[in-house]
């Protein structure tokens, strides 16, 4: 094999680790401003114009401060929980396709660092893995709020990893692949969140759990279990922790743009423009494809996905823990089943009948027709349990 | 009730952050550039006070001190000469320091002082870096003179501040 390889392999994890690294530094500036705004406060802006090295000061803040180490902790597993959180985290963006590819001394780079073709299952046993780390915090602490903490993460989050999954399988029915590239490009036409806008948006609920993000935010509820699994963690132990929770949230928010809403390709309404990604820029004799347009259009959309996590946290409070296990598995569950079931029927319709219309028309609105029906159900069962006293 | 009311209900709390995030201008005091005006009664830290001719109201009776709930002023009153002179009659503070921790702000001095000498300003900026620091001395006390030349202690004319206490004209003021 050629060494080229294996650098231009390295690079590019090493550009995919600083992406998300400084990503999270920004998201939580990103986070505190937005949530400041809606509260109608100004936010920390002082650390530099508008506040934008509060990150590093943070970072300075947190790598200097003293870590304990409570007497009674399983010392292994507890020095080791932090790392299995933040691993997971980074090593799950590898398949996500941050753009197409550009040539650099002749040679075509891609802007993925790896073409797996089977990306999505990648992305499931992933993000499995990082609820390890989590349990393992909260067990190791010897703290009863920790090990509450870590209960109800692993709980809830192999609960809603089913429903994540069966939103994976409508974005791979839809996409017909495993491979996010493929996904991608199946989306150039149209984007999945209109075929489907009811998988949609199960998924970024889901993501809400999966994540760990309020109103979903049960394994660290303040009021309840102090801090949750990381009660006892302080310092750089506990910052890798807060890491972990951020960069999670800017690559399922990239996952999700992936799958649903065109990934790092433009509105569709843009295919054939001078904005599309193909598009060709010439600049006096310079010609360039516009691949930089790519990791652009995803940064937009991660931001907005981003946004509306912060907006949620900001408006609801948080669900009632076996509300929320009841909502997992007794709502979002069949819901998602359904919805696959939808998806796949519709397009064997479209291909047996031969018409486009049942794909275009038809999975959207019978699939938001029992995105309705659901919530009617939810309705009456919340009736029935209350006595019609609502 | 409709079915959809919950959904509604969210949906209006959403609409509700997102107006604010939008519309809404912010509340904050952007505070050591901005300062808003304290009240017109507010206590902050104390100021010694002046005449327009530069003579300090202040002499030294310490009645603030005996009126102090918290202990926190000590004075010390020395006799005043026409030739060196800080205060109308015959006394003034040649020591006068409040100690910033004990003090509570609740105004018995200005109202115990006979000359309207110490009032509660509206500086609330105190901070130290250690506790000798808190105790505030004359000099940062006392307001500074309305122009050059009325510097005490000077020297005046013999038998013309002979009265401590100023004649008030109206004494409930």
């Amino acid at each position: 094999m050629d060494w080229t390889i294996w650098l231009e392999w390295i690079l590019k994890g090493l550009v995919l680790c600083l992406i998300l690294l400084t990503g999270f530094a920004y998201l939580t500036l990103y986070e505190r401003r937005a949530l400041a705004r809606i509260q109608v406060r100004v936010g920390p802006n002082r650390a530099g114009p508008q506040g934008l090295l509060q990150p590093i000061a943070d970072a300075v803040k947190l790598i200097f401060k003293e870590e304990l180490t409570p007497g009674k902790v399983y010392k292994t597993v507890f020095f080791l929980a932090p790392v299995l959180t933040v691993v997971p985290s980074l090593i799950i963006a590898a398949v996500v396709p941050l753009g197409s590819s550009f040539t650099l001394f002749g040679r075509e780079i891609t802007l993925y660092v790896a073409d797996l073709n089977v990306g999505v299952l990648y992305l499931t046993s992933i993000a499995s893995i990082a609820v390890y780390g989590i349990v393992l915090a909260g067990w190791s602490s010897n703290n009863k709020y920790a090990m509450l903490g870590g209960i109800r993460s692993s709980a809830q989050m192999i609960s809603y990893e089913l429903s994540l999954g069966l939103c994976f399988v409508i974005a791979i029915l839809l996409g017909d692949s495993m491979n996010l590239n493929e996904i991608v490009a199946a989306q150039e036409e149209v984007w999945f969140v209109l075929v489907q806008p009811a998988g949609a948006l199960v998924f970024l609920i889901v993501t809400l759990a999966e994540v760990n993000r309020a109103p979903f935010d049960m394994p660290e509820a303040e009021q309840e279990l102090t801090a949750g699994y990381h009660s006892e963690y302080s310092g750089m132990k506990f910052a890798l922790f807060f890491m972990a929770e951020y960069q999670k949230m800017i690559v399922i928010s990239m996952i999700a743009a992936t799958l649903f809403f065109g990934g790092y390709r433009e509105f569709w309404f843009l295919k054939d423009t001078f904005f599309s990604v193909d598009a060709v820029w010439k600049i006096g004799s310079f010609q360039t494809q516009a691949w930089f347009l790519g990791p652009i259009y995803l940064l937009l959309k991660v931001v907005v996905l981003l946004f509306f996590m912060i907006w949620i946290r900001a408006t609801w409070p948080r669900i009632r823990y076996d509300r929320l296990m009841a909502f997992g598995w007794k709502v979002l569950l069949p819901l998602s089943l359904v919805l696959a079931f939808i998806t796949a029927t519709g397009i064997l319709l479209a291909q047996e009948l031969n018409n486009p219309m049942i794909y275009s028309i038809g999975i959207p609105v019978v699939s938001s027709l029992v995105a309705l029906l659901t919530v009617v159900l939810i309705y009456r069962e919340l009736r029935r349990k209350s006595h019609g006293r609502f | 009730m409709g079915v959809f009311d919950p959904i509604i209900e969210l949906s209006k709390g959403l609409g509700e952050t997102l107006r604010s995030f939008l519309v809404e201008k912010t509340v904050t005091v952007q505070y050591p550039e901005e300062k808003r005006p304290v009240h017109p009664r507010f206590r902050g830290r104390h100021v010694l006070k002046r005449y327009e001719n530069g003579l300090e109201k202040c002499i030294g009776c310490s009645l603030c001190a005996a009126a102090c709930p918290a202990d926190a002023i000590f004075v010390e009153a020395s006799e005043n000469t026409d030739e060196k002179r800080f205060s109308p009659g015959e006394r003034y503070a040649s020591t006068y320091e409040i100690n910033m921790l004990r003090c509570i702000y609740c105004g018995f001095c200005e109202d115990a002082c006979p000359t309207e000498a110490i009032v509660l300003g509206d500086n609330y900026e105190l901070s130290f870096y250690d506790r000798r620091e808190a105790i505030y001395g004359k000099e940062m006390l006392l307001e500074p003179v309305p122009s050059e030349q009325m510097l005490t202690p000077r020297k005046v004319e013999a038998g013309v501040y002979t009265r401590s206490v100023p004649e008030m004209k109206d004494p409930t003021d």
